[in-house]
């Protein structure tokens, strides 16, 4: 008694509806994906060529030209970026480790899931309402002063708000990597908590925190929204009389940014301005990319 | 015997009254830097409205639904810009929303090599690293341009439509929904893949052991199982496209009227507060204030909403 099964029955009828449905669906995919990167390669390449085009050494060391000049270049932006984003970082990073810290290595659970929360409610946070944060808390404060008004202290001290939840998360997610055995050894030695803290969790989560930063500094960089009413622009060098011999008071002066440069020159009728704005992108996207793609490739080379 | 242990009691001091409370010290500051940190979101909340009471004691609840923005003779509404935030956040996420998901099962399924997959997954969260402004500036170069003459094409055929009812004139709606759905595809796609890949997978052997096809299983256990996470990426995608602002400033065209037609050129508050705080002073930093508060409020309980729903995911 053999029974005779029908051969095909046990494969897929390529043109039954639901394989049918099947084949569609999985091409519907693939254009997804295809559609979400076509913008990613549409801005880069636009941009590299328009900004390759308009790169000269120039535009490192010169200042901005008045408009319907030739050459000129936006030194005093980059220049004003570093400034805004170093002030920004000298606020956040130690900060945010600190705050990381009390989160992996002292905290209830509870607190430090109600902290969590917060830090990522704060990361959702509209970068030009940071701005408007810092207008209210350094602008209005310096001109009550006397001291100024747009300044580079008012756009650092936007960039911070920004960057504090990123070096938060970062940090903390570094610290919970490092083995409970470092900890628990350290401790056994007779190690204080801060001993424990400083000498051997710190280290051993440094790389992580480091990498963490330089995303975070990238990201802040590129930020134009909360720059535009409290550095404000400037046409000028922050220290004119060269850097060693800058003041303090630099800090009380608006300041030029890359972002808020490609932002002014992108909008001006002007085609000079507009090609310097095409270099400042460039530069921009470039800085973020770079730093992006090595902080990838230094995570992934520690996972294997 | 005894007496060794006694000098070895001996010899391991106690810590000296420095050391404790230098300890104790150290474990109170980074308490204090933790909850500062959450007390920032407070600490903004509080600014924010303390800057805009004059303009709150002044308008009331009527700034949200009146529509005049007139600096001269100080009397301001935002309706217009909420509309506009609303509106270019809801159709920039009408876009975003089924390209992403669709990329995050393209990235969670294993239609490709895992490298492939990887290089993939970096390269969407590229697109989240380019600086807005640049986003800016390429639209203003390029997406306008095209979605110009989509306009056009619309405009006359599709007229009759109130959607498509005024010809385009450039900048408007449907460019700045446009750049906002291109730049909340990265998060919408991360959070979508992230929220599919941690479906347990004895639910999809269970889905194709009974004989399902693949995207039976998908459409039928996978995405719904996984729904809860996919709604939290709507919605952190929502939140970001509301308080989205350089992009769109330059591309919604900065018209404070209400329009129906997504040819038409629109507002936002991020783009009112960019276009006008620098050079406010008075009551109008007030009312800008205000409308700041507004976004704010908006913003936060879209995100926390999304976290919320993020949490409860954690826990299943």
């Amino acid at each position: 008694m053999t029974s005779h099964f029908p051969e095909s029955s046990l494969n897929r009828a390529p043109m039954s509806p639901r394989t049918l449905f099947n084949t569609v669906m999985t091409v519907v995919a693939f254009i997804c994906g295809l559609l979400a990167l076509l913008p990613l390669v549409a801005v880069l390449s636009y941009v590299v060529i328009q900004g390759f085009s308009s790169l000269s050494l120039d535009v490192f060391t010169q200042l901005p030209p008045a408009p319907l000049r030739k050459g000129g270049g936006f030194g005093n932006a980059i220049l004003g970026t570093l400034l805004m984003v170093g002030i920004a970082g000298l606020i956040s990073i130690p900060f945010g480790v600190i705050a990381a810290i009390y989160l992996t290595e002292f905290s209830s659970a509870k607190i430090a899931r109600v902290v969590r929360f917060a830090t990522n409610v704060l990361s959702g946070v509209p970068s030009i309402i940071a701005g408007v944060f810092a207008y209210g808390i350094v602008v209005l404060t310096l001109v009550k002063l006397n001291l100024g008004s747009y300044s580079a202290l008012g756009g650092g001290f936007a960039l911070a708000i920004l960057m504090l939840p990123i070096i938060v998360k970062t940090t903390d997610e570094a610290l919970q990597l490092v083995s409970q055995d470092l900890r628990q050894a350290s401790v056994g030695l007779g190690a204080t908590n801060f001993q424990t803290v400083t000498q051997v969790v710190l280290p051993a989560a440094l790389p992580a925190i480091v990498t963490g930063s330089t995303l975070a500094i990238a990201r802040a960089a590129g930020e134009t929204a909360p720059l535009l009413f409290t550095a404000l622009f400037s046409s000028y060098w922050p220290c004119p009389d060269g850097l060693l011999s800058c003041r303090p008071d630099v800090l009380f002066k608006p300041t030029a940014s890359l972002a808020v440069l490609v932002y002014n020159f992108a909008i001006s009728p002007f085609a000079n301005w507009k090609s310097l704005a095409w270099a400042a992108s460039l530069i921009l996207v470039l800085m973020v990319l770079i730093t992006s793609i090595i902080a990838r490739w230094a995570t992934r080379q520690k996972i294997s | 015997m005894a007496t060794n242990a006694q000098n070895l009691q001996s010899a391991i001091k106690n810590r000296s009254e420095v050391e404790k409370s230098l300890d104790r010290s150290f474990i109170w500051l980074t308490r204090i830097f933790a909850l500062a940190v959450a007390a920032t979101l407070l600490w903004i909340a509080l600014q924010v409205t303390r800057d805009a009471w004059p303009a709150i004691q002044e308008f009331g609840l009527g700034f949200l639904a009146s529509s005049t923005w007139n600096p001269v003779n100080n009397n301001y509404g935002v309706l217009p810009q909420v509309y506009g935030t609303l509106v270019s956040s809801f159709i920039g996420l009408l876009i975003a929303v089924p390209i992403g998901v669709g990329t995050a099962v393209l990235l969670s399924e294993n239609f490709l090599p895992a490298k492939v997959k990887l290089v993939l997954v970096f390269l969407v969260e590229l697109l989240a690293a380019i600086p807005s402004v640049v986003y800016g500036v390429w639209g203003i170069f390029v997406l306008v341009p095209i979605l110009s003459n989509l306009g056009k094409w619309l405009n006359t055929y599709f007229g009759w439509l109130p959607i498509f009812s005024t010809p385009p004139q450039g900048p408007g709606m449907l460019p700045a929904g446009v750049i906002l759905a291109i730049m909340t595809l990265p998060i919408i796609t991360a959070i979508s893949r992230d929220a599919l890949i941690s479906v347990p997978s004895s639910l999809r052997q269970a889905s194709v052991g009974l004989g399902a096809t693949r995207w039976e299983t998908i459409f039928q256990v996978l995405i719904p199982a996984a729904f809860s996470g996919i709604v939290s990426a709507v919605m952190l995608g929502l939140g970001r496209a509301m308080g989205e602002t350089m992009a769109v400033t330059m591309l919604i065209g900065n018209s404070n009227n209400i329009s129906l037609s997504i040819l038409a050129p629109a507002n936002t508050i991020s783009s009112l507060l960019a276009n006008q705080f620098s050079e406010a002073s008075g009551l109008q930093v007030a009312a800008l204030m205000y409308a700041a508060l507004v976004l704010f409020v908006l913003t936060l309980v879209v995100n926390i909403m999304a976290e919320l729903i993020v949490l409860r995911v954690k826990r299943l």
